[in-house]
């Protein structure tokens, strides 16, 4: 048998933005998108050992696993605890569709004080308090390219790109973070 | 030491604090807080550059972004240089060089003036009547000397090495403008709790205030009340002030893009910030308080340097402490001149005159000139002036014709009263009414959640102004639901109120065509021009702009557009508001490229997309092409290898060994549910139910016209799982189309699509040995010919990862396409690829690909389609089910266009001399010799150089292709003209055996 | 730039996150395979370009990824509802649906505008 081949994740040890919001990649996760109509959440979200959230711009997460609605029938799950997501949608038999996403997507992490002006310099949406809480999830852009954003905190912020698209949205959110801490 | 001009007590800014800069290579001393317009009037200096059009000297207009003449470039070194700055909005930092512009050789002395003499030939429309004929002429000479004569400023030619920052913002209330007005609807809607965003334009706050000293707020002298004010705004959370800001541009839902300049006035800029900052606010209300600006009067040479606004010169005086002349004249139709007339002569400098052209100025002013003995010439103009680099005398006559006499000077105020600036309110697509008692265009109907206050909604009065301010900001904070705010009182006091104004020429513009009374400073449009155009015809507002130019380019109507208005309505008899407005169009203010591209350059410019085998890729030589935003391999060439060789080394390899080649761009959708294979069978013209799970089939997508959009190999993984691929570049529109059906057309299906193209890395080995590379590193899957042939999909593993291996084939050869999940790629075509070289194998990059495919004739859909060809044009009719009762395309593939005889077929050619390679797009023709136009038959739409068939093979769309195999056609080139032969597609292994190999 | 209400993510979302999908309420025909030339040409072929009322369809591409149907004015820009897609079309209350069908000045398009 040949030597297990190495992962090797886009953004490596990269790191970048400022004192005030400081730009790191996430380490590697599972992740799964996952499509259902309203009559398997309930059976889903026993699977998957959380809510599964049903209002818009929400999410929920539990011991490193998330659960974003990006639609009303779209979550994306992530799993930093690396779970065989698939394994479990695999178990459930009520209608859904699950689709290993893992290696597609690549997650940022910025945090600080400034963390929320670094993504405004790049991300149209609303970011305040009132309008994008702890825990608040949208699917939305970046630039020129779409990406997923979770508040992870107060201070924090989990970016999700696809693959290839993310030494741009480093590069962009390391901008934006030293002109926010400016 | 900063300026002889400077007058000690008065102004604003601190003795002690001075920069040094230079003008047309001469060193002048400022104080910090000077624009570069009062530096160098503080030192005396008027001319401060040469008209547009006709060359003449100009000096300082204005205090504000309105100014037309003092345009000049400013520069901190080679790279960092800006024409066309307006010398009162830039402020003097130490060390900055100042240019004159649109003079040669200098600025006392230019030769293009010789314009000026010449100017009964440069009328309005001139450009248009003159440079008609010869037509020949107009490419090398007109042209030329028009662009050369033509533009004011000098654009810098290296690159600009600062950067640029972009935020979006989102507030409750955004207020453009922080006069007494602003401030106040501010200070009530933060109070109200509201998230409130304030922006100037100037580097502090007070608007008006930097003149008005006569103004007190809540028993505070204005100025110190506005700078109180904004510090007690910006110590609250809920709101942002933003000064050296200009909001813009007023778009739709209450979208303002605002610019702010951060660096440009600072001497060492720490290299961190960025020079301009854009700001993308969303607001739910707007609160516009962008105040008036003063018109100046229109007469005979009112544009020599030193005759300028009274607000203008009354900010010289009271904000930057510099006397604009010694002995001054006044020329108003407004009570407010009379306030800068009597600031200068409490300040020592002498009033040779107030001329006001109306008869019964306001009582108050009257007054106030007739106690500190200030001259007043009610019901007088002046029409004309003297000077030639500055203005050393007037004109002033009786109205009506009475006999004129000099009056030396040495600067000139004037001022023909205010016109609100309606620009943001426009652009808002607000319609202005007019009011005729004041003779002003108003705010009238709004289009946008948006309330106008102050002196740009027509509010006259310092009082009225501060409470409808207040009540503007309540109210909008109420709207955005802020109800248990304080309430904010504010009790303001000035010391005249003013009253008059006027609009068009006065009585020294005078009615022949030969006097220069400027209506229009920046484009050197004169009273007399637009009375020209009307008489040629122009009636409408929009077609004496274009003719005139009037109101263009940057002044976008900030001083002339009312005069230029009350002039067309005297000559066409018809009242102002039946002649109407032109529109104001963004930006308010020039706005740099460098703020509106702002992160978006260099490396950030457009997302560069590498696959997983990239760093390898690169590591071996390999050559890139841009696809999309892709960088694909597209040939590795071998030391002394050129592009050709390279390319026929690898396709060589391919056919006699094998290949790697990075397929990972490929658009990936995971189609899953119940009801992927109905969907399946709606979205392709292929029968999808006939395919059984571990097999793949070549599809082909339609639009419902019948043309075809996309293809790809389509594996199904299970009876409910298929894994769909599609073009590289067609991935983003597939899933779009998909989506579109499914969600809108076929909602009841029990399925649903997930982009995978980025989950996936793709690594296709393609050759003879292909097998006998895979074998050793694949488990879990039987890959032997017999339990894993052509067209086959199984998942299991490859060097301990996880993958879906297909056997397809884009080559002709047996092949293998291995999907790994993306991380694992590098290290596994890594393992591929140690297998591979020992063999003789080689890495292939697009180019090779290509020839590969076209030696098989295998389509690329956007290459060899485009958007007007069916599968049947394609010779593609076998993919087409003939069973099915629907697909998308079905109908559109039977209209009348698409059945016809004689559309264009795709077909092989083959060059009669077969050294020849075509190029790709050339025309083909069944007669050479045809007269022309000749009857095109098509187009060439893949050509190359093929190694393995020893010549060159094409791929062709031609008119009725399919019949005329064996025919000679010709190809007519600039230099030559080939023959080629008709031939089928497929150029290499007509049979197909080799792709079970 | 566009503010435009998505009924499935229930808020205002910027332009940047959506992409327009041109006429509402054109359904497939059922029996496409079999419609006359002149059904097929105005199923996919022939729409109205009005000014003033338009219902169109749009998609949160970049936000929910739903299609969904709106009410906007062409010459404003103002959206008067958004809608989920598959309800039916609604009545707009106070607004009539554009009758001018041809547009060809400048005067005409406009002319209001100035």
């Amino acid at each position: 048998m040949a030597d297990q081949a190495l992962r090797k994740p886009p953004l490596g040890r990269s790191h970048g933005g400022s004192a005030g919001a400081r730009v790191t990649p996430a380490a590697p996760a599972t992740r799964l998108s996952l499509r259902a109509g309203a009559d398997a959440i309930g059976t889903l979200s026993l699977a998957f050992g959380l809510e599964l959230p049903q209002r818009p711009k929400t999410s929920a997460s539990v011991g490193g696993r998330h659960a974003l609605w990006l639609g009303p029938d779209e979550w994306l799950l992530i799993d930093e605890t690396g779970a065989d997501l698939m394994g479990i949608a695999a178990g459930v038999s009520a209608l859904h569709s699950a689709t290993d996403v893992s290696h597609r997507n690549v997650g940022i992490t910025v945090s600080g004080p400034d963390a929320g002006a670094a993504i405004a310099s790049a991300c149209p949406l609303d970011l305040n308090n009132g309008a994008f809480p702890v825990g608040a999830a949208a699917r939305t852009v970046l630039g020129k390219i779409e990406i997923v954003l979770l508040r992870t905190g107060e201070e924090d912020y989990r970016v999700e790109c696809w693959r290839s698209f993310s030494p741009y949205a480093f590069g962009l959110l390391s901008e934006g973070a030293e002109d926010a801490g400016l | 030491m900063s300026g002889a001009n400077r007058i000690a007590g008065q102004g604003r800014l601190t003795p002690a604090k001075t920069a040094r800069f230079t003008f047309d290579g001469k060193t002048y001393h400022a104080l910090e807080g000077d624009t570069v317009a009062s530096a160098l009037l503080a030192n005396g200096v008027h001319l401060v550059g040469r008209s547009f059009k006709y060359h003449r000297p100009r000096g300082i207009l204005s205090a504000g972004p309105e100014e037309p003449n003092a345009l000049i470039d400013v520069s901190r070194d080679a790279a960092r240089r800006q024409p066309n700055v307006r010398a009162p909005v830039q402020e003097v930092f130490d060390g900055m060089k100042v240019e004159s512009q649109n003079r040669w050789p200098s600025l006392a002395f230019d030769i293009g003036g010789v314009n000026n003499l010449l100017s009964p030939f440069f009328a309005a429309g001139f450009y248009y009547k003159t440079f008609m004929w010869p037509k020949a002429a107009w490419e090398k000479v007109y042209e030329p000397f028009i662009r050369k004569a033509a533009g004011l400023g000098v654009s810098p030619t290296e690159d600009d090495p600062d950067h640029y920052a972009n935020r979006y913002a989102h507030c409750d209330v955004l207020v453009a403008g922080a006069g007494v007005a602003g401030l106040s609807a501010a200070l009530a809607a933060a109070e109200a709790g509201a998230r409130v965003i304030l922006v100037d334009e100037q580097p502090e706050v007070g608007g008006a205030l930097h003149f008005d000293t006569s103004v007190k707020i809540d028993g505070q002298n204005g100025y110190d009340w506005a700078q109180a004010t904004a510090a007690k705004l910006k110590a609250m959370e809920n709101v942002t002030v933003l000064t050296r800001t200009t909001a813009f541009g007023y778009y739709n839902h209450n979208f303002v893009g605002l610019v702010e300049r951060v660096t440009d006035h600072l001497p060492k800029p720490d290299k961190k910030l960025p020079r301009e900052r854009l700001w993308q606010v969303r607001a739910k209300r707007v609160i516009l308080a962008t105040g008036s600006i003063e018109r100046h009067m229109v007469f005979a040479n009112n544009d020599r340097p030193g005759i300028m606004l009274a607000s203008a010169a009354r900010t010289y005086l009271n904000h930057f402490g510099v006397a604009v002349g010694r002995k001054v004249g006044v020329y108003t139709a407004s009570d407010s001149a009379y306030e800068a007339a009597f600031d200068l002569k409490r300040a020592g400098v002498t009033i040779a005159a107030i001329v006001d052209n109306r008869e019964k100025p306001g009582e108050a002013v009257l007054a106030e000139a007739r106690k500190l003995g200030i001259e007043v010439l009610t019901g007088h103009s002046v029409v004309d002036t003297k000077g030639k680099l500055r203005v050393s005398a007037m004109s002033v006559a009786r109205n009506g014709g009475g006999s004129a006499r000099w009056i030396p000077i040495d600067a000139l105020l004037m001022s023909a009263g205010w016109t609100p600036s309606v620009h943001l309110f426009s652009q808002s697509r607000g319609k202005v009414a007019y009011d005729a008692a004041s003779g002003r265009f108003l705010p009238g109907t709004y289009a946008q959640d948006c309330l106008s206050v102050g002196s740009c909604n027509g509010t006259d009065g310092l009082q009225a102004t501060i409470e409808e301010s207040l009540a503007a900001g309540e109210l909008m904070a109420r709207a955005t639901g802020n109800e248990n705010g304080v309430k904010v009182e504010l009790r303001g006091e000035s010391a005249f109120e003013w009253t008059g104004g006027m609009a068009g020429a006065g009585e020294g513009a005078g009615a022949d065509t030969t006097v220069k009374a400027f209506v229009d400073f920046q484009n050197d449009v004169c009273a007399k021009d637009i009375r020209l155009a009307v008489r040629e015809g122009m009636h409408s507002i929009e077609h004496i702009k274009r003719f005139t130019t009037n109101g263009m380019a940057t002044d976008q109507g900030k001083l002339s557009n009312i005069h230029g208005l009350a002039i067309a309505s005297e000559v066409l008899n018809r009242e102002i508001p039946k002649i109407g407005l032109t529109t104001f169009r963004a930006p308010y203010t020039p706005v740099t490229f460098g703020a509106l591209i702002s992160h978006s350059r260099g490396a950030l410019f457009d997302p560069a997309r590498k696959t997983p085998m990239h760093a390898w890729e690169e590591a071996h030589g390999a050559v890139f092409e841009d696809v999309g935003n892709w960088k694909r391999a597209w040939y590795y060439p071998r030391s002394g290898e050129t592009m050709h060789d390279a390319v026929n080394r690898e396709c060589r390899t391919v056919r006699n060994v094998a290949g790697l080649f990075d397929a990972s761009t490929l658009g990936k959708i995971e189609v899953v549910g119940p009801d992927a294979e109905v969907f399946m069978n709606l979205m392709y013209t292929n029968a999808w139910d006939t395919l059984k799970p571990g097999r793949c089939r070549y599809g082909i997508m339609l639009r419902e016209d019948g043309f075809v959009y996309d293809d790809g190999v389509v594996g199904r993984l299970s009876q409910d799982r298929f894994h769909v691929t599609t073009t590289t570049g067609g991935a983003p529109r597939v899933m779009h189309h998909m989506e579109d059906y499914l969600q809108t057309e076929f909602p009841h299906l029990k399925v649903w699509l997930t982009s995978t193209t980025e989950q996936w890395a793709v690594i296709a080995v393609q050759g003879p040995k292909a097998r006998e590379i895979l074998e050793p590193l694949v488990e879990g899957i039987d890959i032997s010919n017999e339990a894993f042939p052509h067209m086959s999909v199984r998942e299991g593993q490859i060097c301990g990862v996880p993958t879906r291996l297909f056997r397809m084939s884009f080559t002709g050869e047996a092949g293998y396409e291995v999907n790994v999940p993306a991380d694992y790629g590098q290290a596994v075509w890594e393992a591929i690829w140690a297998r591979a070289e020992p063999l003789g194998a080689c890495a292939y990059g697009t180019e090779t690909m290509h020839v590969l495919r076209a030696e098989k004739g295998y389509i690329i859909v956007g290459q060899d389609t485009d958007g007007t060809v069916t599968p049947h044009d394609a010779s593609l009719s076998w993919a087409v089910s003939k069973k099915k009762t629907d697909f998308v395309g079905i109908r559109g593939l039977k209209r009348p266009d698409l059945v016809k005889e004689g559309r264009k077929q795709l077909v092989g050619l083959l060059t009669k001399d077969p050294n020849v390679v075509l190029e790709e797009g050339a025309q083909i023709v069944a007669d050479p010799n045809q007269p022309k136009p000749m009857t095109m038959l098509g187009h060439v739409t893949s050509s190359y150089w093929s190694e393995n068939c020893g010549r060159s093979i094409a791929l062709a769309l031609v008119a009725g292709g399919q019949a005329r195999l064996g025919q000679t056609l010709y190809v007519p080139m600039p230099d030559r003209t080939i023959a080629v032969e008709v031939s089928d597609m497929v150029f290499v292994d007509k049979e197909g055996g080799r792709l079970n190999g | 730039m566009l503010l435009i209400y998505c009924p499935y993510c229930e808020e205002e979302r910027s332009e940047l996150e959506f992409r327009h999908g041109g006429d509402a309420h054109i359904a497939r025909p059922t029996n496409i395979a079999d419609v006359t030339d002149e059904a097929f040409e105005e199923y996919f072929f022939l729409r109205d370009n009005p000014k003033g009322l338009i219902f169109e369809r749009w998609r949160h591409i970049h936000g929910c990824g739903r299609f969904f149907n709106a009410a906007r004015d062409t010459v404003s820009d103002k959206f008067y509802l958004t809608y989920k897609a598959g309800e039916p079309k609604p009545v707009i209350p106070g607004v009539s649906p554009a009758t001018e069908k041809t547009v060809e000045t400048y005067e005409a398009t406009e002319g209001t505008a100035k």
